[in-house]
């Protein structure tokens, strides 16, 4: 299948992307990673007359360390996943290391996927849990967005014509913290039927002094759970609040029926993901080693 | 239209041996490998970034090669399925292939080996989960897998993931 022609612009600098797009118009597009824009143009879903190409500018994909962790936005999935900011911040590997297949991983980048903001996407629950703040530049200048501002809708995002992602930072969580991010999946390749991301701050080994959860894939956008969040602050972690927690999620959730599965379906696994992912957060934030992957059923 | 958009020109390491093209910019890596160079063992199977057939090494890691222009591997160096048999020996992940019937039609083999090639390289001792991992994203319609994996299995024994052939 090809797609409909289009023009190539290679970009070589940010600032020279914008421009180049902003003189094309609303008929532009940026190319990052590709993994979503090249399927989309190939069924001709998209079908823009020019491609202004991210993929040769230096100095765009990298990890670093300094007061946050800190993504370049054309940094491929496979590299998050393995960095040591990922292995510090366990939810990020989960996350990274989970996404689509090695093929998709390799190509396909951060800023990409938070750009496209496709509902089913991966990373908006796990940096809406971490609380990640957006870098961005364009006609107007560099902008700083708390994730949370950034995605407005599905497919929809702040950006303004002719702006880019240029980073995402992550605070560096407080000592005793620990998170999770759990998918289900029919499949590698396909888009999840659920997905649960959990980052939460332990004030003793049985209590929590701060918990975010976020459900992925549900709804148009990723949906915070604060009633069990507000579960995790107030009440010691037992078996019976991971109960509590399991139906507030459940309650929250509001899937809709599709060939992935019924809405019934969707909600069970919901809260099934969601305290699988609070108790190997806990795990994680009391210094154990925990080793846990999408669910693929 | 197409006569006024101007090609890109692509120029690319494949198998060791370099080529320069000028190719529409809509082509995909995977029509540049098969039309444009001739090398058909890569093959196109869904179309849509799922099933892996089309896999390929892109400067040293896997990639759906249905799913990346042509022009992003400008400057870059390709592995295809032609550029694993060495001086008329097959790769030690085509002989395990080969020895443990790890296919049945063929259709989805190529893949299969760049896969296996890619995540010996990384885990040259892989447990059954890291093979899963390893080929999440190929599939195969006929084997049932079973002997995909004693074929990795048998490769990882003899050494495939030691020699990637460059």
């Amino acid at each position: 299948m090809y797609p409909r022609a289009f023009a190539y612009h290679r970009a070589k600098s940010y600032p020279e992307a914008i421009s180049l797009l902003s003189e094309l118009g609303e008929d532009a597009k940026f190319l990052a990673g590709g993994q979503s824009l090249i399927p989309l143009m190939k069924l001709r879903l998209s079908a823009p007359r020019h491609l202004v190409d991210l993929n040769f500018i230096p100095e765009t994909s990298y990890v670093r360390s300094n007061g946050a962790a800190r993504f370049g936005a054309m940094t491929r999935h496979a590299d998050i996943a393995a960095s040591a900011e990922a292995a510090r911040i366990p939810i990020l590997r989960d996350c990274a290391a989970g996404i689509a297949d090695p093929q998709v991983r390799h190509m396909g980048t951060i800023g990409g996927s938070i750009a496209e903001a496709d509902p089913t996407g991966d990373w908006a629950p796990v940096l809406l849990a971490l609380s990640a703040t957006v870098k961005t530049l364009g006609l107007a200048g560099e902008r700083s967005l708390d994730i949370a501002e950034f995605i407005l809708d599905a497919y929809t995002t702040a950006l303004q014509p002719a702006e880019l992602v240029t980073e995402i930072a992550i605070p560096l969580p407080a000592e005793r913290s620990g998170g999770a991010y759990i998918a289900l999946k029919r499949c590698a390749p396909v888009y999840a039927s659920a997905s649960v991301a959990v980052q939460l701050t332990l004030h003793d080994n049985h209590t929590c002094q701060d918990a975010r959860v976020y459900l992925g894939v549900l709804g148009l956008t990723a949906t915070r759970v604060t009633a069990a969040e507000e579960l995790l602050r107030v009440t010691p972690i037992t078996a019976d609040s991971m109960e509590k927690v399991r139906e507030a999620v459940m309650d929250m959730a509001e899937p809709t029926s599709d060939m992935r599965g019924s809405a019934e379906y969707k909600r069970h696994a919901a809260g099934a993901l969601a305290k699988l992912a609070v108790e190997t957060a806990v795990k994680r934030a009391r210094g154990e080693h925990v080793e846990v992957t999408h669910l693929y059923a | 239209m197409l006569d006024d958009i101007p090609r890109v020109r692509v120029s690319v390491r494949v198998n060791g041996k370099q080529y320069t093209r000028d190719v529409e910019p809509r082509m995909l890596l995977v029509q540049f490998l098969r039309e444009e160079l001739s090398l058909t063992g890569t093959h196109i199977g869904c179309d849509t970034s799922y099933c892996g057939a089309c896999t390929v090494l892109l400067n040293g890691r896997s990639v759906k090669s249905c799913t990346v222009f042509a022009f992003q591997a400008d400057g870059g160096e390709v592995l295809t399925v032609e550029g694993l048999a060495k001086d008329g020996q097959l790769h030690p992940v085509q002989q395990a292939f080969s020895d443990c019937h790890g296919f049945q039609c063929g259709y989805c083999t190529p893949g299969f080996l760049m896969s296996t090639v890619q995540l010996l390289e990384e885990c040259p001792h892989p447990t059954e989960w890291d093979i899963r991992k390893g080929i999440a994203g190929n599939t195969c319609r006929c084997t049932g897998y079973q002997n995909i994996f004693k074929a990795i299995h048998a490769a990882a024994a003899a050494g495939g993931g030691a020699d990637r052939g460059h």
